[in-house]
């Protein structure tokens, strides 16, 4: 017997997609029965307390958090998220219901045998509840008291030699596409930048110093799969700069029908024989193809990468091989003066280790000039957009390039510099008069 | 329940402290086929919804069957995860970044045992533990947020709406019969934590009334000027209040006309809670995406101004997205994102097909910009 009725939510018990309220009804069952007569660090109808909240708020349309919650261990400024409910008496399992984040490995690979070390402390010491994973990238362990906050953080540094995520205005936990470990179209490794920036960066992404957060992701190539042109300050996008690799035997293949189109992603659904001038010559957005004789022929200089005649024919196109990254900046979720996606900062920058180049010409004059004039609560997308992208360009130094604009200003309100004006500002009327009388 | 440390010494918390050791390190987790073939993989094909191949220029292969998670899962379920790997996997598995879980084997013949395995897991209300699909022109998983599980700012539930989604576009997950991916994703309020913004078809938490002031903890609980600084429309000022007892206190006044009801005043102060029952509910988005493929990154567009929170299965909202994908299905050119459908058609065609009403809801009034989205040509069609 469930110790909370919810009517509600036993709806969502049924339909075929994985039900989360069967889930974790499952998990309250097994708390109860303990078969391994564990000794639970929080209450053991935790589960059964989080349904009956969310019950609570099935009914009421409402939420039963109660506002924040400052939580977490001593050294670091963030990577726990405090909470309690707001009916703690009616549930006292969730009176206290805090978030960890476990910092993720690159790529999100795991073992079994480490997934079964972190349920097993979770199991012990919290709810047993979970995300895999946070947005950000984050392994979250959803519920626990304050507590067992330092025991949880002890066991996994020495234990699991595991460490948190972040929270607050800092770096948050960097995160990747699956890159080279299983992609053919990775310009370079996330796996490795992502992991060596968040190892390079771990004081900026555990102690608060920033005026507001600031993600980093690592998108392999342009179909973006980590979304890190919309969701990350500082946007990674592998890319190349030579030639697309073309094998004219499989292009041939693919008109033949031998091959699929995109892998056969358009399976389900009879779009006819493969045309190529329609689905690849036709919708190149720079017409920078041509098929003729028998021969596919790509003007390269005119390519812009968007992956499309690649993504069509994967195994007869190739990225080039002299390869690195864009980097954009500024993405950032509506609040407070409109979402924005990332701007095109550097065209191009090589992306292999120690990759010196990107912290000491990109990240640390971005930070150094964000951290230093970035009001509070201001994401850097926001600085840029009140100071300006030329004062980005300043303070990094890179050379205005056409590349950096959609399109040049139409309104003619530009600004100079006294110093780029010959004569300067300092002018006398008087001078003026000489020559232009009242 | 007696207290177990672990070893932890609170007289002493600096001592023997461990930090700033980040997560692990990637390599440790990867499958003996990927470590090998790393970099080298020369193309891939989709054998079957769920299902890829990776060939290497070493001529090694590598299998993925792509399952459903439901992202809120317990340690139970991990460890039945973890079961499935041991089982056909050598231990190995990974996620998505759309919290999809990924199972990898190193030969064709694995791949049927470990499908109908997963197939054949069934939660008790009848439920699939890991459907397999996820891939080609197809649903994904739907990103979202915590909702009433987990946060204080949301204006509807996450786990509940996807669930109800999910079942609801459940075929279009184990198929691949779209014109391309279509890309859902949830936020629970527009703090938009996760991809609504930059989804084909979103679902977003909204309010409808001004914030409630507890002007008598007010002071007390905020740092004014923040919840000041916070209004994008500032509709927010500081003011002198005397409460019933006589005593005046510092607070802050709210002008009703200029509140959109963003909620963000409540992130920054407590007294100021904004959740309301009928007043909450749901914004549909659509015509967003990520890649740079054939089109630009595009920002979802607001087609629905508002839909009511309809615990356990929000019905109209499920319908009109249903509605969505279908129209899209109907109309759209093989590669052609929602996005790119909607601009190639107008918009104006966008809510005929799709069967909504347009409401003075949907016209941009926000700052400067708002001016940019409005048309400025004598082209469009009755």
């Amino acid at each position: 017997m469930a110790k909370h009725a919810t009517p509600m939510l036993d709806q969502l018990e049924t339909g075929p997609w994985p039900s989360f309220v069967t889930d974790i009804k499952r998990q309250a069952e097994f708390r109860k029965k303990n078969q391994e007569k564990m000794n639970y660090q929080i209450p053991v109808d935790v589960c059964e307390d989080l349904l009956g909240i969310l019950e609570l708020s099935f009914k009421h349309g409402r939420t039963h958090w109660k506002h924040g919650g400052i939580v977490g261990v001593f050294g670091y400024g963030g990577g726990v998220i405090g909470r309690y409910c707001d009916q703690p008496e009616q549930f006292p399992g969730v009176a206290h219901f805090h978030t960890m984040r476990v910092a993720q490995p690159a790529g999100k690979f795991y073992t079994s045998s480490y997934l079964r070390e972190l349920c097993d402390l979770w199991d012990f010491r919290g709810s047993g509840i979970t995300n895999m994973h946070g947005s950000t990238g984050d392994i979250i362990f959803l519920g626990t008291t304050t507590p067992q906050l330092e025991e949880i953080f002890f066991e996994l540094t020495h234990r699991i030699n595991q460490d948190l995520g972040g929270s607050g205005s800092n770096l948050r936990t960097p995160s990747d596409c699956v890159g080279q470990a299983r992609c053919e179209f990775a310009c370079y490794d996330t796996q490795a930048l992502c992991h060596d920036l968040t190892n390079e960066y771990q004081d900026e992404l555990h102690r608060p110093a920033f005026p507001y957060k600031f993600k980093f992701k690592f998108d392999g190539c342009p179909n973006c799969c980590v979304a890190s042109i919309a969701r990350s300050d500082m946007s990674f996008i592998g890319t190349w700069r030579d030639d697309i690799r073309v094998d004219q035997k499989a292009v041939a293949a693919y008109i033949g029908g031998e091959l699929k189109a995109n892998a056969g992603a358009h399976s389900g659904r009879d779009w006819g024989k493969f045309d190529i001038q329609k689905e690849v010559i036709a919708l190149c957005p720079t017409g920078c193809m041509r098929y003729e004789g028998g021969k596919l022929e790509i003007n390269n200089r005119e390519c812009t990468r968007c992956m499309h005649c690649i993504n069509v024919m994967p195994r007869a196109l190739r990225i080039g091989l002299e390869r690195g990254l864009s980097i954009l900046v500024g993405a950032k979720a509506p609040i407070l003066d409109g979402a924005q996606m990332g701007t095109l900062l550097v065209p191009f920058i090589s992306a292999e280790p120690p990759y010196s180049e990107i912290k000491e010409t990109v990240i640390e004059p971005v930070w150094d000039w964000w951290m230093e004039e970035g009001k509070n609560r201001e994401r850097l997308g926001e600085l840029i957009k009140r100071q300006g992208f030329g004062k980005l360009l300043e303070v990094t130094g890179f050379k205005p390039d056409p590349r950096m604009v959609k399109e040049p200003r139409s309104n003619p309100y530009i600004f100079w510099k006294e110093e780029e004006v010959e004569g300067g500002w300092e002018r006398d009327i008087n001078e003026f008069r000489k020559h232009h009388q009242r | 329940m007696a207290f177990v440390s672990s070893g932890y010494n609170p007289k002493e918390p600096m001592k023997d402290r461990i930090t700033d050791i980040g997560p692990k390190h990637f390599e440790e987790f990867y499958p003996p086929v990927i470590k090998n073939n790393k970099g080298k993989w020369l193309y891939h094909e989709i054998l079957e919804p769920g299902v890829l191949v990776h060939v290497s220029e070493t001529g090694d292969e590598v299998y993925t069957v792509r399952a459903g998670g439901c992202r809120l899962m317990s340690i139970e379920h991990i460890r039945e995860i973890c079961e499935i790997a041991d089982k056909h996997c050598n231990g190995y598995l990974r996620f998505t970044t759309r919290n999809n879980i990924e199972f990898m084997v190193d030969s064709k013949s694995k791949v049927k045992p470990l499908v109908d395995d997963l197939m054949s897991r069934k939660q008790p209300g009848g439920c699939y533990k890991f459907p397999v699909g996820g891939t080609g022109a197809g649903i994904t998983n739907i990103v979202h947020t915590q909702g009433w599980i987990h946060c204080h700012t949301p204006a509807t539930d996450a786990s509940g709406p996807v669930k109800a989604t999910m079942d609801v576009l459940f075929d279009d997950f184990r198929t691949m019969r779209l014109p391309a991916h279509v890309r859902v994703s949830l936020a629970c309020c527009l703090n938009m934590c996760g991809a609504v913004h930059c989804s084909d078809i979103a679902i977003l938490g909204y309010h409808r009334k001004p914030p409630l002031l507890d002007h008598e903890y007010l002071d007390k609980m905020c740092e004014v000027p923040l919840a000041i600084a916070a209004c994008p429309t500032a509709a927010i000022k500081p003011s002198k209040v005397t409460l019933p007892s006589g005593v005046e206190v510092k607070s802050v006044a709210v002008n009703n006309d200029r509140c959109m009801f963003c909620g963000n005043c409540y992130t920054m102060c407590p007294s100021m809670p904004l959740a309301d029952t009928e007043g909450d509910g749901i914004v549909i988005m659509a015509g967003g995406k990520v890649s740079n493929r054939l089109s630009a990154p595009k920002f979802s567009k607001v087609v629905v101004a508002f839909l009511p929170n309809e615990a356990p299965r929000w019905p109209q909202t499920t319908a009109v997205i249903k509605k969505i994908v279908e129209a899209y299905a109907k109309g759209a050119n093989k590669y052609e994102r929602v996005g790119e459908w909607a601009e190639r058609i107008g918009w104006e065609r966008f809510f005929e097909k799709c069967e909504i009403e347009f409401t003075h809801h949907l016209i941009d009034d926000f700052r400067d910009p708002a001016y940019f989205t409005w048309r400025q040509t004598t082209q469009f069609k009755f």
